[in-house]
């Protein structure tokens, strides 16, 4: 049914839909307005079987769920930013116990300094805890993704973050299209768990395993996002042939044949990225787009055959790994080693700086013509940084960075307290 | 305890036989059809207080819950020593998670187990001092306040005896651990610090809150057999002397659990809705110091450099529990 509803709100019915029988709410903001509506649905009655739980900390939100999934009972939870961080303790445990947990990443920027605003730096600092991570591009793809994450995650065993941009879409409004339970029934079997806590078949889980079980245990982590690769995609098939839509599946491209250069990124950014390469492309530029919806288990060989016909690829990532560049973009170029293109890394967005389109044309016009560095920060005020590195130098105690950037800046009104 | 009016006809001692009580009165450890649920063959030390403690209480809660029980463990030494796969112990459904976490994993599979319709199947959480007191007691209260229907069990040894005897938040004042050395002008763990997590559970205002000790083990199947005859959030923490942390004798683990109640160093009570609800008396009172010198923990308090002023304030704080709880007979508090 069409709807013109928060993405929130049409996230929280599509996990309603899913059946979840355990719910874990902490407060974090962009996710709250999911595990809102999900409480008021089942306090209505609405969801029914199904315990909605208020927990003190998103670390006993991520254990609640490993205690519920263990038991057999399908378990949601969401988070982001510091929420994230301070479960991910918990977030390695389901993983290595093998839990299909599902769990909404609205992603938010890590302080310090504090920001609520959106970037991918939470969940991608998770990329190596076991779990898959599909990223939404829209609310519509938001809503499908979490159907299909429950199949996912059910189907190998394993746990599965399902991210969507703070704020950019869980707050906006727009239209979406929610299935019908006939049809979520229809995609979605009953949890049928691998191991379960059950008096009447005793086990033990989550025991100590030394180093003669160790590395097969995690190597079958792995085989298990291997397995992923093949699953995504047909997982998507299955979906388009119950629901009538394209939605999930590795990777999506856009206007790449013949392209000569490429632009990677992840999330809702794709969507301006999709009108300037429509407005270069016009102009008669080679420019195409790849979107990552599976960044893990990351599609080393669809990426790698997305780009292998272009002359250059830049990724574009609103994630930071600190000295040394981009997360994402070490990822694709791990993809196509050895074919000789030419790769850049623009990070931008972070803590929510806007991506303006106009920064994008050029952007994307300095990549065409090679002349950017081999990482690039998008709109980076160099004053303002050029300023705080001189005041370092001169002043031993130069005081708080953050605050000093936004004096710098002219952000606040006076001039900088230190220097 | 139901205190039964039992006869003791065979010796004057304060022990008495199954032999001289109705079948249904007695303990489940003598039941031959008990559940075992911690299995021999586990790597606990010789003389483990906290490995008797568990099969007390496990087998008690599998008795009252009819073998439909399923335990989350923290970290630990109770986990270690029971578990490394494919050696488990465990003979009931067990989950082992994280070192914080167990309160709230059981707090999950309790949801889990509502949300099926298995009313019958019932949870209980287990972990030592550590886990509970200091790095799982966010969770811990969590589960309290929100009065889940899980009974926690602490085994309180009062210390990291798994990482090699370091302080917690329920090590007591004065004593010796890897963390709190016994140098310098106050040797040992200092006075004014740790937690009282019995107390604190009560102002939770849960239904169930007790304390027992390895000394007297049918009280302390009595305490885990009422805990489970009840709904909610229910915790009990039983006093388990290590022999390795404490530097005692494997022999005297009983002895020195005795000991702590006997002096009033570890008031036995328990409290409904934070109400306390009865005590344990104190059958023959002693100084601290017959508590003290058989563990080597406290060993620097007496001898060529002894501290007898520390001492008479570790007797002050069990001189405080004896008269907070009434734990003497009547008549003599």
């Amino acid at each position: 049914m069409l709807k013109q509803t928060e993405g929130s709100k049409a996230v929280a019915e599509a996990i309603a839909l899913c059946r979840p029988e355990v719910i874990c709410a902490y407060p974090i903001s962009p996710q709250t307005h999911i595990v809102e509506a999900l409480g008021e649905m089942v306090k209505a009655g609405e969801l029914t079987p199904c315990e909605f739980i208020n927990v003190e900390s998103e670390f006993a939100a991520m254990s609640v769920a490993i205690g519920s999934s263990a038991a057999g009972a399908r378990s949601y939870t969401a988070t982001a930013s510091q929420g994230l961080l301070f479960m991910v303790e918990a977030v390695y445990n389901a993983a290595g116990l093998g839990l299909p947990i599902v769990m909404t990443v609205a992603n938010r920027a890590i302080g310090a300094p504090i920001n609520i605003w959106n970037d991918h730096s939470d969940s991608l600092s998770q990329r190596d805890s076991g779990w898959m991570q599909l990223f939404a591009e829209t609310n519509q793809e938001a809503v499908d993704l979490h159907i299909q994450a429950f199949r996912l995650a059910e189907e190998l065993s394993m746990p599965i973050m399902v991210c969507m941009d703070g704020f950019i879409l869980t707050h906006a409004f727009e239209r979406v299209d929610i299935p019908s339970q006939e049809q979520v029934d229809a995609y979605l079997p009953p949890f049928e768990p691998r191991q379960v806590l059950d008096p009447a078949e005793p086990m033990s889980i989550g025991a100590m395993v030394g180093p003669e079980a160790f590395m097969e245990v995690k190597y079958l982590a792995h085989a298990k996002q291997m397995q992923a690769i093949e699953l995504i995609p047909k997982l998507a098939d299955e979906f388009k042939n119950i629901f009538g839509r394209d939605s999930g599946g590795l990777i999506r491209t856009y206007q790449i044949e013949y392209a000569e250069t490429v632009v990677i990124a992840m999330g809702s950014i794709l969507g301006t990225i999709k009108d300037v390469v429509d407005e270069m492309r016009a102009e008669g530029h080679k420019i195409g787009v790849l979107g990552i919806i599976s960044f893990r288990p990351f599609p080393l060989e669809q990426v790698r055959a997305a780009l292998i016909k272009s002359k250059r690829f830049i990724v574009l990532e609103k994630s930071l790994a600190v000295g040394m560049g981009g997360i994402v973009a070490t990822n694709v170029r791990m993809a196509v080693t050895g074919s000789g293109l030419r790769g850049f890394t623009a990070i931008a967005g972070l803590g929510g700086r806007a991506i303006p389109k106009s920064s994008l044309h050029k952007l994307f016009r300095q990549a065409e013509q090679e002349e950017l560095e081999p990482v690039t920060f998008v709109d980076l005020d160099w004053a303002a940084v050029n300023k705080q590195l001189e005041r370092e130098k001169q002043t031993r105690r130069s005081g708080p960075i953050a605050e000093n950037m936004l004096h710098d800046k002219g952000i606040v009104g006076v001039s900088a307290k230190f220097g | 305890m139901s205190f039964q009016p039992v006869k003791f006809y065979q010796t004057g001692t304060l022990t008495v036989g199954n032999r001289l009580l109705a079948q249904d009165e007695r303990s489940v450890q003598a039941n031959q059809m008990r559940s075992n649920s911690i299995n021999s063959g586990h790597r606990a030390c010789q003389g483990c207080g906290e490995a008797l403690g568990a099969r007390y209480a496990i087998d008690a809660a599998m008795a009252e819950s009819n073998g439909q029980l399923i335990a989350a463990n923290a970290t630990g030494c109770l986990e270690v020593f029971s578990t490394p796969y494919p050696e488990s112990s465990w003979q009931l459904p067990w989950i082992h998670s994280l070192f914080g976490n167990a309160p709230a994993v059981a707090t999950g599979i309790a949801a889990a187990m509502k949300v099926k319709g298995r009313n019958d199947v019932r949870v209980v959480a287990q972990g030592g001092d550590g886990g509970t007191t200091d790095i799982g007691f966010g969770c811990l209260s969590g589960m309290f306040e929100r009065n889940d229907d899980v009974l926690y069990i602490c085994y309180d040894n009062q210390g990291y005896m798994n990482t090699g005897v370091q302080r917690s938040s329920a090590t007591p004042p004065a004593a010796r651990t890897a963390t709190t050395m016994p140098v310098g002008p106050e040797p040992g763990n200092v006075f004014g610090q740790g937690k009282n997590v019995p107390e604190i559970a009560m102002a939770h205002n849960i239904p169930y809150v007790a304390t027992a000790t390895v000394a007297d083990l049918r009280d302390l199947e009595y305490k885990v057999r009422k805990a489970m005859q009840m709904r909610g959030a229910r915790y009990i923490q039983i006093f388990v002397p290590c022999p390795l942390g404490w530097g005692a004798a494997s022999h005297d683990t009983i002895r020195l659990a005795r000991l702590a109640k006997e002096t009033g160093m570890f008031p036995v009570f328990e409290a409904e809705h934070g109400e306390v609800t009865s005590v344990l008396k104190i059958r023959n009172k002693v100084a601290v110091e017959e508590y003290l010198k058989p563990q080597k923990r406290f060993a620097h308090l007496f001898g060529k450099h002894a501290h007898p002023e520390t001492v008479a304030r570790l007797q002050a704080i069990a001189d405080r529990n004896i008269r907070k709880y009434k734990l003497l007979p009547e008549g003599e508090n």
